[in-house]
């Protein structure tokens, strides 16, 4: 038997991308040096809403170094140029325009106002000090509730409102099921409860940065972004630039999260100036910035009614939200909360749902994605209400999910949002967790240390959690007023020497597509993993694509990756049969090899691939190609889901956390590589404690982001997380043939819930039945003294999360 | 100011203004781009440089304060072709994802082990908290240094990279 017949999908293969990355000879869009390259640097506003009065430049452009100097008016004079925003909610969704920079207002600290270009970077940031900006300060909008209220001040005074959107689903209409306000006056129990999801900052840990050629007969961009594919098209629609006359290239990407999923500013001024000087320009933003001005994540307010009866059957939900857009709408930014509206119902069979979010403008830096966009709001609302609804009805909280989750065999399953869910075991991976988690035993010790008192109490957090991951088919993302589809390209191109080189157009910044997208190949194709080169984000190589959001390039991507393989072995077979001499159908192709059925005789991809080459002998009317392409638009979404459980141990006295244990069993299907599945769960867990316990950014109330650095807006370290127990069930998706269900955002989504579930559960003998989100010690020391908190309570306006407030003792492995 | 660096074995005299801190100088001026920069605040130790055999971060040192010292970089580490255990290590433990903090960490990591030779998972895990990674959680990189420490030889850490002789070469080029 040969190598290539042992499937390669499974394997937890070691990642082909290690290599280059841990000898440093990686391609940073920041290590990209070209002769005669400028450097531009921003100028940034320090107030969060101020007219501008006057920009006098003149100093700045006799400061050494300086080649050039631009306001808002230079580089764009008739005020034409608007930031683009793919998702209008709704018809008459009320949208500013972004300008590249801000010529009259400025809506939020950070938004730039000049631009340098000078010799060398610290040229040019020397010389923004020498700007002069004269600003006459506005009044501060911070406050999503005041915003809406009457008489409010406005962000932007022309739309006459800071309402941007409201979008609404309700069962009722829909026809998906019954009307909520009817279940939740006839129901036993009605649950009505405030969540805030405070603001986070993606944190991708390679700031943002572009460098632009114009001196070829094309532009060439390097971006470090998560849409080169995107961005290309959007540049040229926002600048009109010819597409054809630009390419966009992500070379490595230090992590996205969502954060790297806009259309910037600073990329669109660095397109401008580059062609105004005839120069190449980079820009390269510091930490500071990126905080300042990248896109955050989060910030909702979750207004969630549950009714119920008496013996636990979930009967109702009512959802609904404030949703904070920041100053702007980013490029995805108003669809991130209808991304949730799907998700709030979860894994329950729930018969009467209502949603509605209200987008909200405020003088802040703009929100859009971040890592799970939408569905962790969505499920850490649903997750705390279920805990709390058990409480109130005296149930075990594992329980009460049981008794209204969707049943294994009821699968194929359509929600109260009209989503259909292919598949799924939640019975398997809860007992699976269960087990490993030691849950009786637990839930045993925690009665002994209420009862003793003990000065450490022992909290369980629970989070059942599913979400919809390969975004997503386009028919649905038009239905939902998307501005563009969901589908996926791969082409394969079959080398003369049976080596293949495979294009996606789905971009990774650090998922490992190179060695999951071999592993697929070779297992199509029958070629060895090392004989297949992985080509992605540039735009000439992969020329078409969705990039890389939303769990999608595996479930999406590798899927037209297999069709493009499909289409190669087609159109390969009737060379091999010319070749063998043999009729098509008496052909048998495995392991690389087309076998005439019955005898050894047979010949492989790679000699066809060669005979292709030639050209000399081939059937008549045959094209002398093997290259073949595929886009793949899914039918449905995939739905993973998992089991997590935490268990958290509270310091009565300091109110400090230490998370004790954690376990978690995922399903994401079929995974093509173990190892990445597994390395994807880690990270998304640690981001999503990372939100329940550590990371919040504040502002003063002049606006000021007083979160602004790695040194305030606290990113936990090793030595803040606990090591994780995470395994896995596999109920392959019916949805498409991989199987594969997609990972990048589970941990993150069910997380964070666990933990805050945990730690409330730890104190709720002091009253306490919520603690609103980082759970710094001083928060929950203070829940522990004055008992119940609304969301409103203690620790609004403190200041950011306390690392030291969770022990890595190890966990349970 | 002018400073002679030895940088990953080759010896580097240049002209540098008072204020250049050592990373830019590795960056821009050697084209030692391997080591990178994520932070302004000294936070993030994905710039970690090993200095006369020690880590820091170089965006907290002074170029001129490198003068006259040996500095290893990410790129020098890998010798006669071989990669060092930790790279080997972060390789078979999956201990990167998008890799931009792995050259700070894999750097980090070789001094924790010259300290403690086989630190347990608490150890490593204080050892490395002036190391930010967003993407693994990590779980993987405490992983890849016990196992790490498990593989190498005595003497496999910074003092190791002293350099005595010219033969340094490195899979890593500019
Ligand atoms: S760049 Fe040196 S610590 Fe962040
Ligand atoms: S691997 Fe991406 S930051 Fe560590």
């Amino acid at each position: 038997m040969t190598a290539t017949i042992e499937p390669e999908v499974g394997k937890a293969r070691r990642r082909k991308e290690d290599e280059r990355l841990i000898t440093g000879r990686t391609r940073w869009t920041d290590n990209i040096t070209l002769p005669g390259m400028l450097h531009m640097a921003v100028l940034r506003s320090p107030f969060a809403h101020a007219k501008i009065v006057s920009i006098d430049t003149s100093a700045a452009k006799s400061a050494s170094g300086v080649v050039a100097v631009y306001t808002g008016k230079d580089l764009d004079p008739d005020g034409a140029i608007g930031m683009p925003c793919a998702w209008p909610i709704t018809p008459d969704m009320k949208a500013p325009r972004r300008p590249v920079l801000a010529s009259d207002t400025v809506n939020f600290a950070g938004e730039g106002v000049a631009v340098v270009v000078a010799r060398t970077s610290a040229e040019a940031h020397d010389a923004l000090e020498e700007i002069d900006v004269e600003y006459d300060e506005l009044p501060v909008i911070l406050d999503m509730e005041a915003a809406i209220a009457d008489g409010a001040s406005l962000v932007h005074e022309d739309l006459g409102t800071n309402t941007s959107a409201v979008w609404k689903f309700d069962s009722g209409e829909a026809g998906t099921g019954g009307n909520v306000e009817d279940a939740i006056s006839s129901s036993e129990v009605v649950l009505k409860r405030r969540f805030r999801q405070q603001r986070l900052v993606p944190a991708f840990m390679e700031p943002r940065a572009c460098v632009v050629d114009p001196t070829g007969t094309q532009i060439t961009m390097w971006a470090a972004t998560q849409v080169p594919h995107i961005l290309r098209v959007m540049s040229a629609l926002t600048l009109g630039i010819p597409e054809h006359k630009l390419r966009v290239i992500a070379p490595d990407v230090g992590g996205g999260f969502g954060g790297k999923i806009g259309v910037l500013p600073e990329e669109m001024m660095s397109l401008l100036v580059a062609q105004k000087l005839g120069k190449p320009v980079k820009w390269n933003e510091s930490r500071s910035e990126t905080m300042l001005a990248a896109h955050h994540g989060r910030d909702q307010i979750q207004d969630i009614t549950i009714s119920a009866t008496r013996d636990g059957q979930v009967t109702g939900l009512k959802v609904e939200l404030l949703a904070n857009l920041g100053a702007y709408n980013g490029l995805v930014g108003p669809g991130v909360p209808i991304l949730g509206a799907f998700m709030f119902n979860a894994i329950y069979k729930i018969p009467a749902y209502h949603f509605a979010c209200t987008n909200v403008y405020t003088t802040t830096t703009l929100t859009d994605a971040y890592r799970g966009a939408g569905r962790p709001e969505a499920t850490f609302a649903i997750e705390r209400i279920m805990d709390e609804l058990a409480v109130e009805l005296g149930m075990d909280p594992l329980e009460l999910r049981e008794k209204n989750w969707i049943k294994h065999e009821e699968f194929p399953f359509t929600t109260v949002c009209g989503l259909t869910y292919d598949s799924g075991n939640y019975e398997a991976a809860t007992e699976k967790a269960k087990q490993l988690f030691d849950y009786d035993g637990l839930r045993a010790e925690q009665e002994k240390r209420r009862a003793s008192k003990d000065k450490v109490q022992l909290g369980i957090g629970i989070s059942t959690f599913t979400e919809m991951c390969g975004l997503a088919p386009s028919r649905v993302l038009g239905s939902l007023d998307y501005g563009a589809g969901g589908w996926e390209y791969a082409s394969i191109r079959m080398l003369p020497t049976g080596k293949v080189e495979v294009t996606t157009g789905a971009s990774a910044h650090g998922q490992g597509h190179e060695t999951a997208w071999s592993q697929i190949v070779a297992d199509q194709l029958g070629v060895a993993f090392e004989d297949v080169e992985i080509l992605h984000g540039d735009t000439q190589s992969s020329h078409k694509g969705m990039d890389t959001y939303g769990s999608r390039s595996l479930v999406v991507g590798g899927i037209a990756v297999i069709k493009a393989a499909e289409k190669v072995v087609a159109k390969a077979k009737p060379i091999a049969a010319h070749l063998l001499e043999c009729a098509e159908d008496d052909l048998e192709f495995a392991g690389g090899k087309f076998t005439v059925k019955g005898t050894d005789t047979s010949t492989t991809l790679a000699d066809v691939a060669l005979a292709v080459f030639a050209a000399h002998n081939l059937p008549d009317g045959v094209e002398p190609s093997l290259d073949s392409d595929a886009t793949f638009d899914p039918e449905n979404f995939s739905f993973p889901h998992g089991t997590h459980l935490c268990a958290a141990e509270v310091d009565t006295e300091t109110g400090r956390v230490k998370l004790r244990s954690y376990v978690c069993v995922d399903d994401v299907g079929v995974a093509v590589n173990p190892l990445i599945v597994e390395g994807q769960v880690h990270g998304g867990l640690a981001q999503g404690i990372a939100q329940a316990l550590f990371e919040g950014t504040e502002h003063d109330e002049s606006g000021t982001l007083t979160t602004g650095t790695f040194a305030d807006y606290l990113l936990p370290s090793a030595a803040d997380l606990p090591s994780f127990t995470t395994d896995r069930t596999e109920t392959p998706a019916t949805s498409n043939p991989l199987g594969a269900k997609g990972v990048g955002e589970a941990g993150t989504i069910a997380s964070t819930p666990a933990v805050v579930n945990a730690v409330v559960d730890a104190v709720r003998q002091f009253g306490v039945n919520d603690i609103e989100m980082p759970l710094t010690p001083m928060r929950v020391w203070h829940a522990i003294q004055h008992g119940t908190t609304d969301a409103g309570g203690p620790g609004r306006g403190e200041a950011g999360g306390g690392l030291g407030s969770i022990d890595a003792t190890g966990g349970a492995q | 100011m002018r400073i002679t660096v030895t940088v990953d074995g080759t010896k580097y005299t240049d002209e540098v203004e008072p204020r250049t801190l050592l990373v830019h100088h590795l960056r821009e001026k050697l084209g030692k781009v391997g080591t990178v920069v994520g932070c302004d605040t000294s936070n993030c130790g994905a710039c970690t440089v090993h200095l006369d055999g020690h880590s820091v971060k170089s965006c907290s040192v002074l170029a001129v304060q490198a003068d006259g010292c040996e500095v290893t970089t990410i790129e020098g580490l890998a010798r006669d072709g071989q990669l060092h255990p930790v790279q080997k290590a972060f390789n078979d433990n999956h201990a990167l994802q998008c890799g931009f903090c792995t050259p700070g960490m894999i750097m980090q990591s070789i001094d924790l082990l010259a300290d403690n030779p086989d630190p347990d998972e608490q150890a490593v895990r204080e050892g490395l908290e002036g190391n930010l990674c967003r993407c693994t959680g990590y779980q993987n990189i405490v992983r890849a240094v016990r196992d790490a420490a498990q593989h190498m030889s005595p003497g496999a850490g910074p003092e190791a990279e002293r350099i005595t002789e010219t033969k340094h070469v490195g899979v890593g080029g500019d």
